[in-house]
């Protein structure tokens, strides 16, 4: 059984139809990047996959290791193992990184009949993951994302994904507007993720992050369909060629339909 | 008093006036502070004069005081027996300096603790300061509030049987908070209490003050404090304020401050109570280079109305003040911001910045924020903002999206709005106790606790 299965997926925003019946199978342990032109869905389905209840679901269905996952609250998304990496990050004044994420992490425990976190435990095991994300360590007594750098604020959210250890991590345009440098830095802390038991779906309008974070498989979304898949190749395919291509091919499809 | 034409808004004259002679004959205060005797005779004309504000008066605009006006509010007799050490004891703090406890406006020396002795260090009781230490009391007392033009300062000064009394000696940089405890005992009848403190604090010197207003019992009553603070040259003051009487509890407080040269003052409120509540803030930057924080967090719900007035008047160059002011209305509550800030000629290089942010809770709450500039110097910074608005989706989103659900959330988000107040204090006793004080006026706050 594949982790995630969206079959036929139809989504519709303010009466607008995004998503129009898209397919897509991750398996756990594989990196699936999908890659598509402004506009075409990609942050849709990130966010319907996270559970933004203000996106209408009009058609077909998602299963998260065989479970309905769009009968879920975000919450429980969450703690069923969903993670999305925000493509703009909320900033959140009054509260500390640190208070945040170990409120997020024992949410999630208890959830699991797991035993809460203190303090002591905690730290050490944050930290370990600052390390790992070449984060200062003013980070944990800092506000949420308050006034952080764009390239800060995608390290942060890359950060809560290590804490927060999801089986299926969805990275919605994480790549936008980070340097080299950061590109790296984010790109090793989701290799240093990748895991047989774990998935990630890399969202992108550039193949420049797959040099980093290589993927199995690359998916084309054209106005709210996958219209073509491959492996990574495809995503070099893209650079070169851009998308026009692959839309005349789309539209060509769908006439032919 | 006769033949003066007596403004109409106060219809228990009689009592007031009543009150006023009683208390002369009875008060040890009265009998013996002579010197105060004329201040205090001028104040209550002054009151009669004035009348109670109305909401013509454009600094008292969006309160109506009539409920105060209407009712009958007597002195309370000398009570404070009934109150035990185990009434108090959730007030009680490690680690301070000293702490006067207050009963009705009545100070209380069996529940007091007073300093280890310091050179010219003072903190007692007012009245007793009024007899004892004349010639350090004149020179400040009722210099600052001024009974002439405020209705409720008028009131205080010609009634006010006790209070506070602090004074720092040149230099003296005191590390331990000085807790001044006023208790309101609540009564069948409704009662008045016109609680005085006054904090001098000497040049260069610096201390932390803390003023508690706290119910132990029922019953309407009226607490009219006024509060005056003189900071002396380059002295350093943090003065903490709560305000959290019972819901049958009228409560106008008046904090007057004087900030000479280079002064630091930070003044930092947190309105959880009372029915209806104004509390006006008023520093004057007489000396340049003073700089003067007014934080404050005020959370209302029931039919609770919380107005926070403060006027900063700049009369130096180079000074800045800095105003922060976060409300949270739940229920049927109204709450008020109304932000003065007056920039006198030759007030050159101010730097003012006024910032109100309110978090409604409900459709049936209603919030009037008024920032008031008047700007008379021309090189100046100043600046405001207010925003009103809910708890914000997007931030809700984002939290749930890491596992919260969705009441944890919420609280989380209100915490963190009233957080940005705790943030603007000092680490240490006073800020935790006040992060305490804090959640329990926000159960929903509890919902988010992690530690």
């Amino acid at each position: 059984m594949a982790m995630l299965e969206i079959r036929n997926l139809h989504v519709k925003i303010e009466n607008r139809e995004i998503l129009k019946g898209l397919n897509l199978k991750v398996n756990a342990g594989e990196v699936h990047s999908i890659m598509g032109p402004n506009g075409s869905g990609k942050s849709t389905l990130a966010q319907v996959l996270a559970r933004r209840e203000s996106y209408l679901v009009t058609e077909g269905e998602v299963l998260l290791d065989g479970k309905d996952l769009l009968a879920m609250k975000p919450e429980d998304a969450a703690c069923e193992g969903v993670f999305m990496a925000f493509q703009y990050p909320i900033e959140i004044a009054g509260i500390s990184n640190a208070y945040f994420l170990r409120a997020a992490l024992n949410a999630v425990r208890k959830y699991h009949g797991r035993k809460e976190m203190d303090a002591m435990d905690f730290l050490p095991f944050y930290k370990g993951k600052m390390k790992l994300l070449e984060v200062d360590e003013s980070f944990m007594t800092r506000s949420v994302n308050e006034g952080f750098s764009g390239g800060e604020k995608k390290r942060n959210e890359i950060l809560q994904m290590a804490l927060l250890e999801p089986k299926l991590a969805i990275l919605d345009e994480t790549d936008s507007g980070l340097d080299i440098d950061a590109l790296r830095i984010v790109a090793n802390g989701v290799n240093a993720m990748r895991s047989p038991d774990r998935a990630t779906i890399v969202i992108t309008h550039y193949q420049r992050l797959l040099d980093y974070i290589v993927p199995d498989f690359v998916h084309v979304l054209v106005d709210g369909r996958i219209v073509k898949s491959g492996g990574k190749e495809l995503a070099l395919t893209l650079e070169e060629q851009g998308y026009v291509g692959v839309e005349t091919e789309a539209r060509a499809l769908a006439v032919a339909v | 008093m006769e033949g003066r034409t007596v403004s109409t808004t106060i219809q228990q004259l009689p009592s007031y006036l009543e009150a006023f002679l009683q208390l002369q004959k009875q008060s040890p205060v009265h009998r013996q502070e002579s010197w105060f005797r004329a201040v205090r005779e001028s104040a209550f004309t002054s009151f009669c004069q004035l009348g109670f504000p109305t909401i013509h008066d454009e600094d008292w605009r969006f309160t109506s005081v009539v409920p105060i006006a209407q009712a009958t509010f007597h002195l309370p007799e000398y009570d404070s027996d009934g109150v035990t050490e185990d009434d108090i004891s959730a007030y009680r703090l490690e680690g301070l300096a000293a702490q006067l406890v207050f009963v009705n406006g009545q100070y209380v020396p069996r529940l007091s603790r007073l300093p280890v002795e310091h050179k010219g260090l003072r903190v007692s009781s007012l009245a007793e300061a009024m007899l004892k230490d004349r010639e350090t009391v004149e020179p400040y007392l009722s210099r600052y509030a001024d009974y002439s033009k405020e209705a409720f300062t008028a009131l205080n000064t010609a009634f006010f049987k006790d209070g506070a009394f602090v004074f720092l000696p040149r230099s003296l940089a005191l590390q331990e908070p000085i807790y001044l405890l006023h208790l309101n005992t609540g009564s069948a009848t409704p009662r008045m209490a016109h609680p005085r403190n006054l904090i001098v604090a000497g040049e260069n010197s610096q201390a932390t003050i803390l003023e508690d207003y706290v119910s132990l019992g029922a019953g309407v009553s009226f607490s009219n404090v006024v509060t005056e603070i003189v900071a002396g040259e380059q002295a350093v003051l943090h003065h903490y304020r709560i305000e959290r009487e019972g819901t049958d509890v009228f409560h106008v407080s008046t904090l007057c401050i004087q900030q000479e040269r280079s002064a630091t003052v930070n003044s930092h409120s947190v309105l959880t109570g009372g029915a209806l509540v104004r509390s006006n803030i008023q520093p004057v930057l007489a000396g340049e280079g003073g700089n003067c924080l007014i934080n404050g967090l005020f959370i209302s719900n029931g039919r609770q109305h919380l107005d926070n007035y403060m006027k900063v008047e700049h009369r130096s160059a180079h000074c800045g003040s800095h105003q922060f002011y976060n409300g949270i209305l739940d229920g049927e509550s109204r709450g008020v911001f109304h932000g003065r800030i007056l920039v006198c000629e030759g007030a050159q290089q101010t730097d003012s910045k006024q910032i109100n942010r309110n978090l409604l809770l409900s459709d049936t709450v209603q919030m009037d924020t008024k920032p008031q500039l008047e700007i008379f110097a021309d090189d100046v910074k100043c600046t405001h903002s207010a925003t009103i608005g809910q708890i914000d989706e997007e931030a809700l989103f984002y939290l749930r999206t890491r596992g919260l659900n969705e009441a944890a959330a919420k609280g989380l988000l209100l915490f963190a709005f009233a957080s940005e107040c705790l943030e603007r204090m000092n680490l240490g006793l006073i800020r935790n106790y006040m992060a305490k004080i804090i959640m329990r006026a926000l159960p929903q706050a509890k919902q988010s606790e992690v530690l």
